[in-house]
């Protein structure tokens, strides 16, 4: 058998291949040629053949059969087999493997050679792939090793023992004897080793925080050394005295210091002297003032040093290098909260990051800039953002159009300047905002009472222009919709009065129902707007034709509601004023649906008048969906009210009569929601004590209700709805009801859900679930699911039954995929 | 601490990897690929960080050679440029003026000056005198026979 080609050789031929096909054959041949060798079992050229197949197998090429030959290399008493043995073992064995195993007895063997480069091999292989079946084992080997006087070794024990704690954590206390002297080293690769293994261990046990904090004199005087110090040729890097070293020990006085007052005192002067002294002209300074910064603003420094740190991070963002200006924006978001103020200073140098050609420089400033606008800066900030948010790439745009909304909701000077912010992003970034936009927008727009006529006004001039940006459309077509009569009257305080007829508005509405440009969603939002212009234009006629055609609409939705609008002409013409009339003012809900959702895991909320309150105000969005449940759409379109605050008497009446015939007992219920005003001593049909009950549970997105317990008489059902606008809050009633003949009384619910959900429970409907199912106890659960989870519960029931206590605890698990997914 | 390393061409060719964190043959092959697919549409202007799935991803493209290295969250970008600056001034002292067929060539020496240069993705020795000198003795450990050339290119 002739030898095995060399190495380089073998690499030179395969680099003339020239294809793919021409190398994965000579890499065939090669392993082929391995293979034999290894089954013949040639110690001298293991070696050389499992070099040859780790270079294969960083081609790409499978090299699984090398690896018990690997173990060989390893177990050979030739310095070169070990080397590449131990290289093989790092690149091909994993944990996962059994055979990793067998490594660990020659580990043994090698941590104790003789030869302190094979020690070396042993501590750097277990330091670098070292499964935590090894690391239990050895752990003692590098505890010993981590005491011994020879420096080239005590590094790398370190770091070996930093692997260890990593994967075995419970280790970490036999290694702390071993730390005792480790800062006395001068031999700087110790040092460095040895405050990597410090914060290694601090940051993973409090009660070794506390134990090395006694250490901070030591290093602060270590990094005086190596500031003050001379010129040290064997580790200076462009003039700075091992920056590696000085960034390490930053870092370990930022764990130790924080949360700290004394230890933080001790540091400030040495902080201070890193911060002022460092030279700024090449990355390496900057690195280390990057650190200080970071380690000034976590732990308990004093205002001085915080608005000095501050301040070097402002310096950074004028910096050429990119670099510096990205981790200086990136410190500054995380300071931004807390030291508002200082950052503030810097406001114009973020904004002219924006116009950064790298793409994470001009995210972190636009989320910066965001963070920094207040009330005093809102015109000028909006008018650079609303700049950025122009010119930026698609994928800012989201973004930015809901941070704009945000900032003017939280901000805006008047309702005027406001108004015209939305309609610039609608017009420049429209087909971006999120969904919910433009439910909020509608109910601002609501809410703003004397700018109707400006707003629809400026609305309407915007869709003649452009009807291709959906949410400008929907948001449009709503508002003339509601608003159409003021448009047409021609009075408008703002601006210059447009001269408008019906028709005009009609055929841009109906323009709008043709269009291919025009989404599902869009259509419904025209059609129901044409169809309320039939209480506020005069032009009947043309409406009610516009409608009749739709009646055979292809769109299901669209005929629907055609369908519907045609009956309301044909059979309740008497009701359809007091139905398309105005829109009352909704109440604020807060603009991120999360922010809405308290913490009440496991406690059934109290009957305090608050939590009566927050379902209340979410009831127009509600009420909204219920109606749409009823026409089987999804978006939110306040269409028509079945209940409203200033409804006359008659109309009232007769509402409840068309609603009379349907169920209300067990099942899901269908009492509607009761309008904002409406008293409570209202039959107790309407109220039914829920405030947010939705109208139509059954057809809501067709989640399917399911039984969440059932035992000793007591059903439990859970009913779902989607919470619009946030798809992320599952609406969950739950229906109790008793089967017994015994009513249950002083019943309560309570409900607790995993860590990452939070959970809401308003008041239930009452607190006695009567017998035999003549009635059941309803209340509303909301869970917010952000992680989109599935949804468990623990479930706690207390009532009394037949006059004994029962109390019983139940998981549910059991919720369809819908109502978390 | 550092997660992993990589070497490779602007071709998309691996030269070197090293990996600090445990991860299965599979999912080292497919982050490698998806890697080296978003460092190489990096335009030159662009900074040296970016984020990648939950990791911060320094790198620096040196002649026809990119350093790629993924850390985490705490980690100081800024030195991690001064690592990957070390590593190379290493190779460089002992190829002399190395270059990317030495790495091709040598790689198994590329290793041994990685694997004494950082252990578990930490810095062994800060100096760079202390490194090279170790590496060299080793060198004279290896046995006679073996025929692996302290330097040998095409």
């Amino acid at each position: 058998m002739p030898a095995p080609i060399r190495l380089r050789e073998l690499i030179r031929t395969i680099r003339t291949a020239r294809t793919q096909a021409e190398e994965r054959e000579m890499i065939q041949k090669e392993c082929a040629a391995i293979r034999s060798s290894f089954r013949e079992e040639d110690n001298t050229y293991r070696c050389r053949n499992v070099a040859k197949l780790l270079y294969m197998h960083m081609l790409g090429y499978p090299a699984h059969f090398g690896q018990l030959e690997c173990l060989k290399l390893i177990a050979s008493q030739k310095f070169t087999d070990k080397r590449i043995g131990y290289l093989g073992a790092m690149l091909l064995l994993d944990e996962r493997q059994d055979v990793h195993l067998l490594m660990t007895n020659c580990i043994k063997n090698d941590l104790n050679h003789s030869t302190q480069y094979v020690q070396g091999l042993a501590l750097c292989t277990l330091g670098c792939m070292g499964s935590s079946e090894m690391c239990r084992d050895l752990a003692g080997e590098v505890e010993k090793l981590l005491k011994t006087s020879n420096s080239y070794l005590r590094k790398k024990a370190a770091l070996c023992a930093v692997h260890v704690i990593r994967k075995v954590p419970e280790l970490m206390e036999m290694f702390l004897p071993a730390t005792k002297n480790l800062l006395s080293e001068k031999n700087h690769g110790v040092l460095h080793t040895s405050v990597v293994l410090l914060t290694e261990m601090c940051e993973r046990s409090p009660d070794m925080l506390l134990h090395f904090r006694k250490l901070v004199p030591q290093l602060v005087r270590i990094l005086k050394n190596l500031i003050m110090s001379g010129y040290s040729p064997e580790h200076d890097v462009s003039g700075i005295s091992d920056p590696f070293l000085q960034v390490r020990i930053l870092r370990l006085l930022r764990i130790l210091g924080r949360s700290d007052d004394d230890s933080s005192e001790a540091m400030n002067d040495i902080l201070a002297q890193v911060a002022t002294n460092t030279e700024t002209s090449k990355n390496v300074g900057n690195a280390i003032l990057y650190e200080t910064v970071l380690t000034i603003m976590d732990i308990k420094s004093e205002s001085g040093l915080r608005v000095l740190a501050i301040n070097i991070l402002g310096r950074f963002l004028l910096n050429n290098d990119k670099n510096i200006r990205y981790v200086a924006l990136t410190s500054l978001l995380k300071t931004v909260q807390t030291d508002h103020n200082a950052v503030q200073r810097h406001r114009s140098t973020i904004v002219d990051c924006l116009k950064d050609l790298d793409v994470s420089i001009k995210r972190r400033a636009m989320e910066l800039s965001f963070a920094l606008v207040n009330g005093n800066n809102i015109r000028g900030m909006m008018k650079e953002l609303l700049y950025f948010l122009d010119s930026c790439d698609p994928e800012f745009k989201a973004d930015c159009a809901s941070g704009v909304f945000l900032a003017a909701e939280k901000y805006a000077p008047s309702k005027r300047w406001h108004i015209d912010t939305i309609m610039r992003v609608l017009t420049t970034a429209g087909s971006y905002v999120r969904d919910d936009s433009v439910p909020n927008l509608i109910q601002l727009i609501t809410n703003s009472v004397e700018m109707h006529a400006y707003t629809v006004q400026r609305l309407y001039k915007a869709l003649l222009d452009d009807i291709s940006q959906q949410p400008l459309v929907q948001v449009s077509s709503w508002c003339i919709g509601e608003y159409g009569d003021l448009l047409v009257s021609g009075q408008c305080e703002e601006e210059e009065p447009i001269q408008v007829t019906e028709d005009e508005v009609l055929d841009v509405l109906e323009g709008l129902l043709v269009s291919n440009l025009s989404t599902p969603v869009t259509r419904g939002y025209s059609l129901t707007a044409i169809m309320k212009l039939s209480t506020r234009f005069s032009s009947v006629n043309r409406i009610k034709k516009v409608v009749s055609i739709y009646g055979s609409s292809i769109d299901v939705e669209l005929q629907q509601r055609a369908v519907e609008y045609n009956a309301l002409f044909k059979k309740y013409d008497h009701m359809r004023p007091a139905l398309l009339e105005r829109m009352p003012i909704m109440e604020k809900t807060a603009s991120n649906g999360p922010t809405e959702i308290m913490q009440t895991n496991g406690e059934t909320e109290p009957s305090v008048p608050d939590t009566k309150h927050l379902p209340l105000v979410t009831q127009p969005a509600n009420q909204a969906n219920d109606l749409l449940d009823l026409l089987g759409g999804n978006d939110v379109m306040p269409v028509i009210q079945t209940t409203l605050p200033t409804k006359p008497a008659s109309a009232g009446g007769e509402l409840l009569d068309l609603l009379g015939d349907l169920s209300l007992t067990g099942g899901p219920t269908v009492v509607p929601a009761p309008a904002p005003s409406v008293p409570v001593s209202q039959p107790p049909f309407l109220l039914d004590g829920l405030s947010s009950q939705p109208l139509f549970n059954d057809t809501s997105a067709a989640i399917p209700p399911m039984t969440a317990y059932s035992k000793n008489g007591l059903k439990i059902e859970f009913t779902f709805e989607r919470a619009n606008p946030n798809p992320n809050i599952a609406v969950i009633t739950i229906h109790a009801t008793n089967t017994t003949e015994a009513d249950m009384t002083e019943f309560v619910f309570q409900a607790a859900v995993p860590k990452t959900f939070q959970l809401q429970l308003l008041s239930p409907s009452s607190n006695i679930v009567p017998a035999l199912n003549q009635g059941s106890v309803t209340q509303v659960i909301r869970v917010l699911n952000p992680q989109k989870q599935q949804l468990r519960m623990r479930v706690k029931l207390t009532y009394t039954h037949k006059g004994s206590p029962v109390q019983d605890l139940a998981e549910v698990n059991n919720f369809p995929p819908q109502s978390w997914q | 601490m550092m997660r992993f390393m990589l070497l490779f061409s602007r071709q998309g060719k691996l030269r070197l990897q090293k990996w600090y964190t445990a991860t299965a043959e599979r999912d080292k092959k497919k982050m490698v690929r998806e890697l080296m697919q978003v460092v190489l549409a990096r335009k030159p202007k662009m900074s040296s960080f970016l984020e990648w799935r939950d990791l911060k991803i320094v790198y620096k493209r040196y002649a026809s050679l990119y350093f790629c290295c993924a850390v985490e969250e705490q980690d100081n970008e800024l030195i991690t440029l001064e690592v990957i600056h070390r590593f190379v001034e290493l190779l460089d002292k002992y190829f002399g003026s190395v270059c990317e067929l030495d790495i091709i060539f040598n790689f198994e020496k590329a290793y041994f000056i990685l694997d004494e240069f950082l252990i578990g993705g930490e810095i062994q020795d800060t100096s760079k005198k202390s490194v090279l000198k170790a590496i060299e003795q080793a060198d004279l450990l290896q046995e006679v026979h073996t025929h692996t050339h302290h330097r040998e290119k095409k």
